[in-house]
């Protein structure tokens, strides 16, 4: 499967299978097409018939450059990976976790999966033994795999630090027993995040999460204090001595667009000018009635801003004002195996959620589903044929997937965006597809023009 | 060549013979917490 675009003046096809990307002319974007499959060595006739607009001698040139790709096996690249992606969680381990120490808030967002903090149970915070409990299960269910992973999330994860820090010393403890290596990161909203917890956080965790929409009106519009009022003015300063206590790296400000801001560029925009240099700005999920989700209609704006993105960032790598922008962001020759890229993000097999009573869910954003409970880590009751589902879910056995020239740079999509939306974890949300496939783009766009 | 500037050339099917250690980051931890990016994400062998 070869995947051809255009972004301004710059043409590039993607070798799905192989992961190789070309930058190509005109001449060869059309040629290549002409073709579903790998083409033969000799230009068929029928070729300079239907592109009679370029001279034949280029076309013949042009041609032969394709054909010569397709021996190297970069083009027309057969996909063979399907045994392999079958083959793969056969035994899933888990080795990640999103513990629920806080199902509270301060803040009352708008567009709050968690039901603003409480998942839609009772406001309630993660007792240590019960947070204790649960670094026990990830390191009995985690077998040889030595990196765990565990974000301290909510909720808000402040209003319960002190637990956050009793876990911390347990997890470093427990992992000279176990022969294990913890990295700790914490998502939050920074309204709690004074100069104590953040010098904890900097000695202890290894990326930290900053939750901020962007313009002080569009943040202040979803993101309101528990009285109704907006959370700019009090949580803009923290956010900004935490990004610059870490030298500007390893962290995140996090940002969310809904369809009340489709120019979310402005907002990307204002974060790089407030001087962050990492951001997360992303669409929101949301069922299709809630009124602030993205609609198919709003697709060719926020495409549109996805392009300003691109044309802005590289214009501030060129003038000093560099940031990196989670979604642009691609390695195309260090990243991730194809066996990682198949198998997505783990959720409900390798990465679970806790939460404050120790029941198990298959990702932060089924909490309270009770359909996926899957244990709790009390009872020692979670069952790895109840997460066979999860497990089973890849790039080959979701037909849209199978299909998607963007397979390899997504992985297959947000399983609880899919059930939200379709009411099956292998049916990925098509709005958030669109959406992902454009970012691909903008991102390998980048990669082109800066290789000029 | 003249038509076609390769950026990078084919790396996933080396990838899967020694792929799949499972050591590498959570995609969904890194920053996201809905969307699934995945090819931001470092290799751990390559870190």
């Amino acid at each position: 499967m070869v995947h051809t675009f255009k972004i301004k003046d710059t043409a590039i096809a993607v070798d799905v299978a192989s992961g190789a990307v070309h930058v190509v002319s005109d001449i060869a974007l059309d040629i290549i097409r002409q073709f579903d499959e790998k083409p033969g060595e000799d230009c068929p006739d029928w070729l300079f018939e239907r592109l009679d607009s370029y001279p034949m001698d280029e076309i013949k040139e042009a041609y032969d450059e394709v054909y010569q790709l397709c021996k190297a096996n970069l083009l027309y690249t057969d996909d063979a990976y399907a045994q392999i992606a079958a083959e793969t969680r056969k035994q899933p381990l888990v080795k990640a976790l999103c513990l629920h120490v806080s199902h509270d808030c301060n803040l009352r967002c708008g567009y709050c999966f968690a039901g603003t903090g409480n998942f839609c149970g009772e406001r309630c915070i993660m007792s240590e033994e019960t947070g204790k409990k649960a670094i026990d299960f990830v390191i009995k269910r985690s077998g040889k795999r030595r990196n765990i992973e565990i974000d301290f999330f909510g909720g808000e994860p402040l209003m319960n630090f002190e637990v956050v820090k009793k876990l911390t010393a347990y997890a470093r403890e427990q992992e000279k027993i176990h022969n294990k290596n913890f990295r700790l990161t914490l998502t939050t909203n920074g309204v709690l995040l004074d100069e104590d917890k953040l010098d904890f956080i900097n000695e202890h965790m290894s990326n930290l999460v900053l939750s901020i929409d962007g313009r002080k009106s569009v943040n202040d519009h979803m993101r309101k204090t528990v009285s109704g009022e907006g959370s700019y003015d009090v949580i803009m300063p923290r956010l900004k001595r935490a990004a610059q206590s870490r030298n500007q790296d390893n962290y995140y400000v996090r940002g969310t667009f809904t369809r009340h801001n489709l120019d979310f560029c402005a907002d990307v925009l204002h974060l790089a000018n407030e001087g962050f240099k990492q951001i997360s700005v992303e669409p929101v999920v949301g069922g299709a009635d809630c009124g602030y989700a993205i609609r198919e209609e709003d697709l060719p704006l926020v495409y549109d801003q996805y392009e300003q993105l691109a044309e802005e960032i590289l214009q501030r790598n060129q003038d000093g004002r560099r940031f990196n922008f989670f979604h642009f962001m691609i390695d195309l020759t260090q990243g991730p195996c194809v066996i990682k890229r198949m198998s997505g993000c783990g959720a409900g097999c390798e990465y679970v959620a806790v939460t404050p009573e120790g029941d198990i869910y298959p990702c932060h954003q089924f909490v309270g589903n009770d359909g996926f409970l899957l244990g709790n880590v009390y009872a020692d009751d979670y069952s790895a044929e109840k997460t066979q589902m999860f497990a089973d879910a890849n790039v080959y056995t979701k037909p849209k997937c199978a299909e998607c020239w963007a397979k390899f740079y997504c992985s297959g999509g947000c399983h609880a965006n899919a059930y939200q939306f379709g009411g099956d974890i292998k049916a990925p949300y098509e709005i958030g597809c669109a959406m992902e496939r454009k970012r691909v783009e903008c991102a390998l766009y980048i990669k082109a023009k800066n290789a000029e | 060549m003249k038509h076609i500037k390769t950026l990078c050339g084919g790396v996933l099917k080396a990838s899967a013979a020694k792929g799949g250690c499972g050591e590498c980051q959570t995609s969904c931890q890194s920053a996201c917490k809905t969307s699934c990016t995945v090819a931001n994400q470092k290799c751990e062998k390559s870190v």
